[in-house]
């Protein structure tokens, strides 16, 4: 049913529609895992209300409508898994793990910490960080805290991309040279299922030339 | 693939019921669970604007340290086949740079200076909610070197004219505005 009401959004038909190259930061970016929910949609890290944090955002599942968003699921057998290189070799010195406990209805979050293994396969590292109840749509934010200072939220969104997709298409086509002012946001009033987990800079330990480099992968179970 | 992960699952099932022999618990034992790649991204689009059709899910699974060898041709290919009169950008990078910085799909954080992805003086120090992301990517693209200096080559391809987000963010955690 999900999927059906997905494909049934217009501009999402529209963009298949018009050039086979569908471009939303990461929306839907591959046919493996379009409409799964190991579809991430944006990655954000950024320096926190507190300066001496930092806040990793993993946004999946997009283009939800208000009306598809109540019954939209995290996945228990999706890891959301972010990388974090700390010595610009561009493999993965530390990860922050997020996976779904369907039992609790909580997002489970695990690190930051060293991974036993590098690359496209993961486990569950070291002990329970912290865990945060899923908000649930239309409510307060619910927010899990550890005593180590890393704070978690895992619940519906609004989409924080903003793009004139449409347009973009038709440049793309062939249909049109420039973009009209004003653009439209084609993500204007869609949902995203959000991971937030705002983390104390101290907690990634020694970091060379103060840049980490960062990416976010979901892993299904096998 | 199916069989496969059935044989390692099966390895592995072997593997812990063994170890858990020796155990005197009373716990059921577990056989570790693994987890396979689907997705990946850092930076926003580079997967839907570089990466040709049949690449798109090879891609979302290649590590970064494997990505520039793996892709950066083909993206330099897209690039010109995008922009035939790339020259440079912005940032001074041939065509050759630009899409060597692309490659490896990872976004740069810095642990001490302000976020921005592009505030025309920081460049990726990681990437903001309210950073205009795309903006950003098609001056790089399109803009050709002088594209802040009031000379874009392509003045009607470098902005998308969508400046924000339909919702304002939060000052604190969680930071995204609540949901539509």
């Amino acid at each position: 049913m999900k999927r059906n009401k997905i494909l049934l959004t217009g501009f999402i038909v529209v963009a298949i529609a018009s050039a086979g190259i569908l471009v939303a930061a990461d929306h839907i970016d591959a046919p493996a895992v379009t409409n799964q929910p190991t579809d991430i949609t944006d990655l954000y890290v950024f320096r926190g209300q507190d300066p001496n944090n930092l806040v990793f955002v993993a946004n999946t599942q997009g283009l939800l409508s208000p009306g598809m968003t109540a019954a939209a699921k995290f996945d228990a057998n999706t890891l959301i898994e972010f990388n974090i290189d700390v010595n610009n070799d561009n493999r993965e010195d530390l990860v922050i793990q997020a996976i779904y406990d369907a039992g609790s209805n909580r997002m489970k979050v695990y690190g930051p910490i060293a991974p036993s293994e590098v690359g496209t396969r993961s486990k569950i590292e070291g002990n329970l960080t912290v865990e945060a109840g899923i908000t649930p749509y239309g409510s307060a934010p619910v927010i899990g805290t550890s005593s180590n200072g890393i704070r978690a939220f895992a619940g519906p969104r609004d989409d924080p991309f903003f793009f004139d997709l449409t347009a973009y298409q038709r440049i793309i086509a062939g249909q049109a040279t420039s973009f009209p002012n004003p653009g439209v946001d084609a993500f204007k009033g869609t949902n995203v299922l959000s991971i937030v987990i705002e983390v104390p800079k101290s907690l990634l330990g020694t970091v060379t030339s103060n840049n980490v480099n960062v990416w976010v992968e979901s892993k299904k179970k096998i | 693939m199916k069989s496969i992960n059935s044989k390692l699952f099966a390895v592995l099932f072997v593997g812990s019921s063994l170890l858990f022999a020796s155990c005197d618990k009373d716990e059921t034992p577990a056989a570790t669970v693994f987890y396979q790649q689907a997705d990946q991204m850092a930076r926003p689009a580079i997967n839907t604007v570089f990466v040709g059709t049949a690449d798109k899910d090879a891609f979302n699974t290649t590590t970064p340290s494997a990505m520039n060898a793996a892709f950066q041709t083909k993206f330099q290919a897209r690039l010109l086949g995008l922009n035939a009169g790339y020259t440079t950008n912005a940032l001074g990078q041939t065509a050759a740079a630009f899409t060597g910085l692309l490659a490896t799909d990872v976004l740069n954080v810095s642990t001490t200076a302000p976020t921005t992805f592009f505030d025309g003086t920081n460049v990726l120090t990681g990437r903001a909610l309210a950073d205009d992301v795309i903006d950003v990517e098609l001056i790089l693209l399109f803009g050709g070197p002088n594209a802040l200096t009031g000379s874009p080559t392509n003045p009607g391809l470098i902005s998308d004219n969508v400046g924000a987000n339909d919702k304002a963010f939060l000052a604190s955690f969680p930071y995204l505005a609540s949901p539509f």
